[in-house]
This record gives C-alpha cells, sequence and structure tokens, in this order.
C-alpha cells in the first residue's frame, strides 16, 4: 500500500527527515516512536502533502502512484488521512457544514452523487456514537472551544466518517485520560479491517495496549533506526530513548 | 477635474438652480439648502489632504465630469418588472427610487397599518410639514461634512419612512434605487426614517445600477429612533466597478432606543461610508455591523463616528473585510465619550484579510474618552487566510478554491447571525457566497453583465 524509500525532506532549509524508508501493507498497524523533535509529525505532514516541507531525495508510492505527484485535497481522497496532533480551530465553520463538504468532495472523487442531508444525518449520528462523541460538538464550529481530549475524538470521529485506507493517528493519545483513550482505540478498531492501514505515532506504548501494532518503528534525528515487532515498544518503555541513542 | 474646478463647479450649479429649487421648496427646506451652502462654501471639497478623507480616493473620484439635472428622467419602462424580488420566503414592501426620486408607477403599499406614512420626500416637506420639519437635516446640520452639505444642497427626493408610536412594522419594507439612462451622472438621494417611541422597524435599502455609465452618488440617510424604539438597519451596496459612491448613515437614539444596523459592501467601485451614531439618549443601544468585500482596484472606505452623550449607552461596532487582488481598504472609527456620558460600554473591532500582498488596508481606532465610570475596547486586526486551517480543511478532501471559501465565508458569517431576520440573512449569505466564488452576485434582473470582467 505504502512504499516510501530513502526520503528526504527540509523545511527553511533545515534538513529533518534524513532517509526514511518504510514499507505498509493492507491490513497493517505500523507505529513509531520516538524522542520529541524527531520527526514524527514532520513525517505524517509530508505523507499529507502540506507544502511547506521540501522533498529533496526519495520517493513515496502509495497504491501504486507517485504519492508526491498529488495534492492535499488528493491524497485525502486516495484515502489518506491524518489525525492531527494539534487539531486547527476553525471559527465561523460548523462541524456539519465541514462534514457534509468533505463527504460530498470523497463521493464526487468516486463518482458517486451527493449524500442527501438525511442520510447524512444518520451516518453522522452512526459515526458520532461509534466514538462516543458528545451530540452538541457536531453542532459547534470545527474544534473550538473543545477541550484537548474532544479534540482528538472528534479527529476520530472524522477519520470514521471518511472511512480512509490509509490513517495516521499523531499523537492521538496525548491529552486523553485513561477511558477516553480505551473509547477512542475501540472507536479505531473498530474501524480496522483488512483492506486498511493505520501508523500510529505516539511516544509511549499505552496507545499501544489498544491498537495493537504488527510492526513498530523507532525514529531518531530523521532516521528509523529500529524495527521490530510490539515487543520494541514494551522493551523501548523500560530502557527509555537514551538507549537508541547510544 | 481638480477639487478647485469641482468646487467652482458645485458652487455655480447651485447658483443656477437655486431659484428653480426656491420656487418648488417649502421655505424651510429651501433655507436648509441655503444653510449647507453657506457652509459648502466655507469648508470647501475635503480630498485626500484632509484627515477625514485621505483615503477615500476623491481625487480619482473628482477626475470624472458628472451631469447633474433636476429634471426627472423618464425611466422608459416600467421599472416594477425590472425588479422583483426572487427570493419566496423574503417577504418585504418594495418601494422603488429612480435615479434618486420616488418612483412615480411604485405599487401601492398594502397591509400595512394605516397611521404609517410611507412617501416621497417631495409630498412629504408639504404634506407631513410638522413631522417632517421636526426631523429633516437635524442631525447632518451638525456635521461638518462637506460632502453632507454638498447633498443638503442638492437632493430633492428620495424616502420618507414615518412609524407612528407603538407601532410595530412586521414586513421588512425594501427600497430599492435603480440608476439608469445614458451619460455619467451625479445622484443625490436623500431618506428620512423617523421611528416612533415602543415603535419597531425593519429597513433594507440596495443599490442597483442598470446602466454602465460612471456614476458618483452621494447618499444620506437619516434615522431618527424615539424612545425604546428599534430599527433594524441594512444597506447593501452592490454597484460596478465604474460607481463612486459617498453614503452617508446618520442615527440618533433617544432614550432606551436600539438599532442593528448593517453595512453590507458586496461590490462598487469606489465606495466611501460615513457612519455618524449620536447616542444621545441613556440606555440607547447602537450595534454597528459591516461587511465589506473588494477585489480589483476597488477602494472601500469605512468611516465611523460613534458619540455617547448620556450615561448607560452601549455601543458594538464590527466591520470586517476581505481584500483581493489590487483593492484597498480602510477603517476610521472614532469614539466620543462625553463628560456625563457615565457607564458608557462602547466596543470597537475592525477584522481585516488581506488575500495578497497587494491587497492593502489600513485600520485606526480613535477613542476620545471625557468621562471617568465608562468601559471601553477597541481591537484591529490585518491578516491573511490561516494557512493551518487551510490544510486541515484541504486534509478532509476539500479541495483549495473551496477551503478559501468556507474560511473567507466563516470569517463574516458571525456578522450574518447577528441578522434577526432569517430568510434576508439567507439571501445575504447566498449573495456573499456568489460574490467570494467570483460569481456575477445575481442581485436579479440586472440586465448588463456591469460585474464581468472587462
Ligand atoms: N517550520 C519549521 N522550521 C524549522 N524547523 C522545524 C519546523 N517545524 C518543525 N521543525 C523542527 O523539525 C524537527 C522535527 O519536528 P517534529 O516532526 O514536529 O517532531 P516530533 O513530531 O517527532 O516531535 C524539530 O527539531 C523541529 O524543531
Ligand atoms: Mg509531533
Amino acid at each position: 500500500m505504502l512504499s516510501i524509500k530513502d526520503l528526504h525532506a527540509e523545511i527553511n532549509g533545515k534538513e529533518i527527515l534524513k532517509g526514511i524508508n518504510l514499507e505498509i501493507k493492507s491490513g497493517e498497524v505500523h507505529a513509531i516512536m520516538g524522542p520529541n523533535g524527531s520527526g514524527k509529525s514532520t513525517l505524517a505532514s509530508v505523507l499529507a502533502g502540506k507544502e511547506e516541507y521540501e522533498i529533496t531525495k526519495g520517493e513515496i508510492i502509495y497504491m501504486e502512484k507517485n504519492l508526491l505527484d498529488l495534492s492535499v485535497e488528493e491524497r485525502a481522497k486516495e484515502g489518506i488521512f491524518l489525525s492531527f496532533q494539534y487539531p486547527v480551530e476553525i471559527p465561523g465553520v460548523s462541524m456539519i457544514n465541514f462534514m457534509k463538504t468533505a463527504v460530498n468532495e470523497h463521493r464526487k472523487y468516486q463518482g458517486l452523487p451527493p449524500i442527501s442531508s438525511a442520510e447524512f444525518l444518520k451516518y453522522m449520528r452512526e459515526m458520532k456514537d461509534l466514538v462516543e462523541l458528545k451530540s452538541d460538538l457536531a453542532n459547534r464550529s470545527v474544534n473550538q472551544g473543545f477541550s484537548g481530549g474532544e479534540k482528538k475524538r472528534n479527529e476520530i470521529f472524522q477519520m470514521a466518517m471518511l472511512k480512509p485506507k490509509l490513517a495516521i493517528l499523531d499523537e492521538t493519545d496525548s491529552g486523553l485520560d485513561i477511558d477516553a483513550l480505551r473509547i477512542v482505540a475501540n472507536g479505531v478498531n473498530k474501524l480496522k479491517t483488512n483492506e486498511n492501514s493505520i501508523i500510529v505515532i505516539t511516544h509511549y506504548q499505552r496507545l499501544l495496549d489498544y491498537i495493537v501494532p504488527d510492526f513498530v518503528h523507532i525514529l531518531f534525528d530523521g532516521k528509523i533506526v529500529k524495527s521490530g515487532t510490539k515487543e520494541l515498544a514494551l522493551e523501548l518503555e523500560q530502557k527509555g530513548y537514551n538507549w537508541i541513542k547510544e | 477635474m481638480d477639487i478647485e474646478t469641482s468646487y467652482k463647479k458645485y458652487i455655480r450649479l447651485f447658483e443656477e438652480i437655486s431659484s428653480k429649487l426656491k420656487n418648488e421648496d417649502s421655505e424651510f427646506v429651501f433655507n436648509t439648502r441655503m444653510a449647507a451652502f453657506k457652509k459648502f462654501k466655507d469648508a470647501g471639497l475635503p480630498d485626500h489632504n484632509h484627515e477625514n478623507y485621505k483615503y477615500a480616493g476623491i481625487a480619482e473620484i473628482l477626475s470624472e465630469d458628472y451631469e447633474f439635472s433636476l429634471e426627472s428622467r423618464q425611466a422608459l419602462v416600467d421599472l416594477n418588472q425590472f425588479f422583483e424580488c426572487e427570493v419566496k420566503d423574503l417577504d418585504t414592501h418594495v418601494i422603488l427610487l429612480s435615479n434618486g426620486e420616488y418612483y412615480q408607477n411604485n405599487k401601492p403599499i398594502e397591509g400595512i397599518n394605516e397611521n404609517v406614512i410611507i412617501c416621497s420626500l417631495k409630498e412629504a416637506k408639504f404634506k407631513h410639514k410638522e413631522i417632517f420639519e421636526k426631523y429633516y437635516n437635524k442631525t447632518v446640520s451638525e456635521s461638518n461634512d462637506s460632502y453632507a452639505a454638498l447633498n443638503a444642497m442638492f437632493a430633492n427626493d428620495g424616502l420618507f419612512i414615518y412609524i407612528p408610536d407603538n407601532t410595530k412594522v412586521n414586513k421588512t419594507i425594501q427600497l430599492v434605487n435603480l440608476t439608469h439612462g445614458f451619460g455619467n451622472k451625479n445622484v443625490f438621494k436623500r431618506n428620512l426614517v423617523v421611528v416612533g417611541k415602543n415603535a419597531e422597524l425593519s429597513l433594507i435599502i440596495c443599490d442597483h445600477t442598470l446602466n454602465n455609465s460612471k456614476n458618483f452618488t452621494i447618499d444620506i440617510t437619516e434615522s431618527y429612533i424615539e424612545e425604546n424604539g428599534y430599527l433594524q438597519y441594512h444597506t447593501l451596496q452592490n454597484e460596478p466597478n465604474k460607481s463612486s459612491v459617498i453614503n452617508n448613515l446618520f442615527i440618533q437614539l433617544e432614550r432606551y432606543a436600539r438599532i442593528n444596523s448593517f453595512v453590507l459592501s458586496l461590490h462598487g467601485g469606489i465606495i466611501r461610508n460615513n457612519l455618524y451614531a449620536k447616542l444621545s439618549g441613556e440606555n440607547s443601544e447602537a450595534n454597528l455591523y459591516g461587511v465589506n468585500l473588494t477585489d480589483r482596484k476597488q477602494r472601500i472606505d469605512n468611516f465611523t463616528i460613534i458619540d455617547h452623550i448620556s450615561p448607560n449607552s452601549t455601543s458594538n461596532e464590527l466591520y470586517k473585510g476581505i481584500l483581493d487582488e489590487e483593492a484597498k481598504g480602510s477603517f476610521a472609527g472614532r469614539i466620543i465619550v462625553r463628560p456625563g456620558a457615565q457607564k458608557t460600554n462602547a466596543y470597537q473591532t475592525n477584522k481585516n484579510i488581506c488575500l495578497t500582498p497587494e491587497a492593502k488596508m489600513r485600520t485606526k481606532p480613535q477613542l476620545e474618552i471625557y468621562a471617568d465610570d465608562v468601559k471601553c475596547s477597541h481591537g484591529a486586526t490585518v491578516g491573511q487566510l490561516d494557512e493551518d486551517a487551510l490544510f486541515y480543511l484541504r486534509q478532509r478532501g476539500i479541495d483549495y478554491k473551496e477551503a478559501r471559501l468556507l474560511l473567507m465565508f466563516a470569517f463574516v458569517n458571525d456578522i450574518l447571525l447577528k441578522m434577526e431576520i432569517e430568510p434576508l440573512r439567507n439571501r445575504v449569505a447566498s449573495l456573499i457566497n456568489a460574490r467570494l466564488r467570483g460569481e456575477f452576485s445575481d442581485c436579479s434582473h440586472c440586465l448588463l453583465n456591469c460585474h464581468t470582467r472587462e
């Protein structure tokens, strides 16, 4: 599904990603761990197509397409979803209008007619229940005045609405208490099929008890320095990041 | 023409027609004109050298030669057919002005309280002499604005509305100014709106140009709101690129009187909006909103003066602008709190988005506070669309253009949400959406596609 080869990326002339290699197949869950500033969010942004980053070397093949040729919105409609580490507040744009526009853009891309209002509201209700999102949040402006936890939940709600093929969850666990973490993880697991893949970016092993990864990679200073199975996460948790630096 | 030539031209013109005006006017109106004439002669025509008109594009406006005539220009077709509001839910009483004159074939207004007076100013100055003379030009004469004086010299017609005490007009009154005919015209329009004690009125004024000439319009709407009266006032400017407008709104509020004013500048060549709100009575309240959308080489200049005279009055001012391409905008908001106007609340916000580096916006608050127990605040921003929000929307599959539109609409939508009349709000929302999409705003039945790019 996704093949990243020798990816180098920089911002403002500063190289952040220094040769990333990663292969992800359909149905797999990959965890990316690493200390602050190692480039995890940068990798997520580059996959999503944020234009501020300059790709200086390497390639990304996604579903047999050259991902770097696609715009942000094309990537989204091809099934790439980024759950943001810091979801943006957008005053004046209602969640309903936002999601309806997004769903219809996806449908248009797939050659489907726009969804009817009644159908949309029903669908939205179902997905809201899936992540146990409070009812009134959907009537508010996008993320405006949401607590940290509500924002993260709202990301997973959007994931549920858009049914991505490749979801990148960037520190979705931060800011969540243990109950909220369980709910969000359950939501993610319910959305998981053999057809889609997930990249879980996290600092802590905690989330991986709920969303169990097939592979764990450790990112350090813009490179993947170690890969393994879920046991690697436990080892990292015990030994701490200094272990990597040696 | 330069400013000096224009000044002399207006003086000569007035001297030429003053005897004719004298014959047609009531004594009161003619005296008003003469007083305005004196003021104009003494003060001269302000241009960019004048503090208050720095960014109004006066030199550009006056570089054209405009013709002015007292003769009615008969419309060759029934103007009622030009204008039929397409919005089914928006049920309004429509009144047409033709080049500033009350249209003689206006449809009769039905189903309205019989004591409400709606007629032409020409008629009101004789027929409703007492009310007319109590209010007409009162606020304007207190101003030292030369363009307002010009209007007082030349304006000869417009709309007169009087809502008697304790009367609520539950249908919106919609005044449509149609400018038509050939040649570059100087049009002076004048409206007088009086809302009595405990009375309520909703009024929308739309400007509509049916020709492709360069016109220069100077409008005045005076509104007097008596004790506990309430006016919802909306002005919708949707004019061609070649047009120039100096629009003046004068507001006077008595005790517990309220106004919600919306100045919606959707399109135009050069627009200057002057707003003077005088909070004369205790506990009066003025909510003053403005939206302006400009692109190409358009200019918008909002100049407001809010004058708190009595205690416990409140003003909320919120103006928002989006400037694209090479548009230039300016906002100057003056708030005066007079000695004795204790417990005044005055809040002012001006927010702008410049979509290109060439688009320029200046914003300047000016607070003059002479009372000590007051709450005043002001804030101004000039920024760009939020790039992070744009990325967020696009990441969900919404394309760049659509995402920008969503953000631009969201930016002005909080002002639209203050509009109480829902069908009107929806109508304005769709006009704004069309405008942001760069579509010809389908203010219907405009035969000329005057907004298309040349
Ligand atoms: N706009 C920017 N300009 C310069 N450096 C940046 C910018 N954004 C992020 N960085 C740097 O890139 C590095 C990686 O950041 P990030 O990808 O956010 O790390 P992580 O998500 O792993 O904590 C950090 O050293 C950070 O300071
Ligand atoms: Mg990060």
